[in-house]
């Protein structure tokens, strides 16, 4: 039993920090239509960001919480705002460009953040300054940080946020409105562009709260991660039905799922990356558009 | 038609000849002749994954597990059964077969899945392939296999890189070729004109992974050993940069971009790490001003570069006149 809750609480843990990367990811896609490879690296980024200004705030004042949402504050605008010129100079020139060659920016785009990054914060990995104080909590006869269920308390809530303002504000439904049809929606007085800058700003913040959330759990980050965050992210999305945000938290969940359960049943836990992606391409092979996705039938 | 034969079997043979001199008689640099062997087997790389990615329009991500294949399986044969310098050609082989029958098996996987999805699961085909030599005892784990004995020389290279070439033109030109350009252009409508989609997508895969294999097996006896570090993320995003850089579904364009590329990267070599910020923002310039790479999806021909050297012969002409106008008033 205690080892079921345990497992159950990373997986949460896991997952809802998954599915806040493939949301930001899928929102993205869907209403910008662009495969975006920078995604990783907004999120170190941010996790840099998040990483200086909370340091030089905690050692001076030694206050732990404010210290964290403020330095989330600023981590979040410093994104956006990252991610709003990126679309502007990378992106938006693309528009009418082929898809494969708005990726391939995206990855020119990664690289030039990663490198300038390794350049200024040096290569050398960091530990992000405990500031969420942590204490053991048992719950069924196991051991549970309670980082662990603020975590999943705090994805849960801003997942929530966005399904709301996604459902129930006008700019959330004009954000909709474009990423079912573009042109039909500028007719509606939309405009297609600052939609696409919202799109980017609400996946630049996801990734940069995903960044808080992971570096409460996962203290230790260096240029590199944002690498393995774009592969998460986007397998998650993909899994899930890419486009779709209930379909990324699906794949978010799902995802962390192989990735902890994979190593307790296997004998040799390095064999972990080729079991989450066999699983990945069995879904896929089976269900050609994702978990959640829609067949569309294609006209000539 | 018969004197132009002869004339690109001379060709062939002058380039063979100049081959042979660079790699025996050591009047040029070795470290540039290094580098003359990297775009040498690059270019045999871009092509292959321009067949799939360029002329079938397939966004795949499998040409690091290709390579990965094609390197390890010919180093396994040169290493453990044929031994000798005289059957190179066997391993080189080896390696693409092998590289070309996972690239067959994949490609069924084509079939009903297409687009972001499609590129999730070569993307996982190549991390599968390289976690599964990264954790086998018998391949050296992540310290790699050697010594593989070194074998490839610029002659090998040079060799294979023709053929390579006369391969992807003859499959461009042949029925397939054009089938899947049609596949490229719309899969649905090519389906009701009758052309068989799933034999020339498997075709085309072969055919790419045959090409990828190759430059796996040279690379890896070039530098004498492989490790799994080689075939991740660094190996994926060249692969799609040269081919976007030089031009999707251009024979010429892979060969260019091939060669830019890896001019570009040994030349920002002094730079250290900031040549990736320079490289990525490269990637995103030439994008933004060629966003069909420098070919386009067409050859550069012999016509082309005739009328490139006359405009930059015109413009350099005008400017000299210019310049002597300039001074002729001068003087007065």
């Amino acid at each position: 039993m205690s080892v079921f809750v345990q497992t159950l609480m990373n997986l949460l843990q896991l997952g809802s920090i998954y599915a806040l990367l493939a949301i930001g990811f899928s929102i993205v896609y869907g209403i910008a239509g662009l495969v975006n490879f920078a995604h990783g690296e907004i999120f170190m980024v941010s996790s840099y960001v998040m990483f200086f200004v909370s340091s030089v705030l905690y050692t001076a004042t030694g206050v732990d919480w404010l210290v964290y949402v403020f330095s989330l504050v600023v981590s979040i605008v410093i994104t956006s705002l990252l991610a709003f010129v990126v679309e502007k100079i990378a992106y938006k020139p693309l528009r009418k460009a082929p898809k494969v060659s708005v990726v391939v920016s995206s990855v020119g785009v990664g690289l030039v953040l990663e490198y300038l990054t390794l350049n200024f914060a040096g290569a050398e990995s960091k530990k992000m300054p405990a500031m969420v104080t942590s204490v053991p909590i048992t719950i069924g006869g196991a051991t549970i940080a309670s980082s662990t269920l603020i975590i999943i308390a705090v994805a849960l809530l801003f997942m929530i946020a966005l399904s709301l303002f996604m459902q129930k504000t006008k700019m959330g439904i004009a954000l909709r409105a474009v990423a079912q049809d573009e042109k039909a929606a500028s007719f509606m007085g939309i405009s297609p562009d600052v939609m696409i800058s919202l799109a980017f700003i609400i996946g630049a913040s996801m990734a940069a709260i995903g960044a808080s959330l992971y570096s409460v759990a996962y203290p230790i980050f260096d240029p590199y991660i944002g690498d393995n965050i774009n592969w998460w992210s986007f397998t998650a999305a993909v899994l899930g039905g890419i486009g779709i945000m209930k379909g990324a938290v699906l794949g978010g969940f799902l995802l962390a799922a192989v990735n902890i359960i994979a190593p307790m049943v296997l004998p040799v836990s390095s064999y972990r990356d080729i079991v989450a992606f066999a699983v990945l391409i069995i879904v896929l092979l089976i269900k050609p558009t994702g978990l959640l996705g829609k067949k569309v039938i294609e006209k000539v | 038609m018969k004197s132009k034969i002869l004339k690109n079997i001379l060709l062939f043979l002058a380039g063979l000849a100049v081959c042979f001199i660079c790699d025996n008689l050591g009047l040029i640099k070795s470290s540039y002749i290094l580098v003359v062997e990297y775009i040498g087997i690059y270019s045999i790389f871009v092509l292959g994954v321009n067949v799939v990615n360029g002329y079938l329009g397939i966004f795949s991500l499998a040409h690091a597990g290709i390579m990965a294949i094609g390197a390890y399986s010919s180093a396994l044969v040169s290493m453990y059964v044929f031994d000798s310098i005289f059957t190179f050609p066997i391993s080189i082989l080896v390696g693409g077969l092998m590289g070309m029958l996972a690239g067959m098996l994949l490609a069924t996987s084509s079939f009903k899945v297409s687009g972001d999805y499609l590129a999730i699961i070569t993307l996982g085909f190549s991390l599968i392939i390289k976690s599964i030599v990264q954790n086998w005892g018998f391949v050296g784990g992540s310290r790699g296999l050697r010594p593989i004995p070194k074998y490839t020389s610029l002659i090998v290279i040079f060799v294979c890189l023709i053929i390579a070439i006369i391969l992807v033109n003859k499959f461009v030109k042949s029925k397939y070729g054009r089938s899947i350009l049609a596949i490229r252009d719309n899969h649905v409508a090519s389906e009701l004109v009758s052309v068989d989609n799933k034999k020339c997508k498997t075709v085309a895969f072969g055919l790419s992974s045959f090409l990828i294999g190759i430059s796996g097996a040279l690379v890896c006896h070039l530098l004498a050993y492989t490790n799994p570090a080689s075939y991740g993320y660094t190996t994926i995003v060249d692969g799609l940069v040269m081919v976007y850089l030089g031009g999707i579904g251009s024979i010429t364009g892979s060969i260019i971009g091939a060669t830019v590329w890896e001019i570009l990267v040994q030349a920002l070599r002094g730079i250290g790490t900031w040549r990736w910020v320079i490289g990525g923002a490269i990637m995103v310039l030439v994008m933004i001003f060629l966003p069909k790479g420098i070919c386009g999806n067409r050859e550069l021909t012999w016509n082309d570069m005739k009328r490139l050297w006359a405009a930059i012969k015109e413009k350099f002409g005008s400017l000299k006149a210019a310049k002597s106008k300039a001074s002729g008033k001068e003087g007065k």
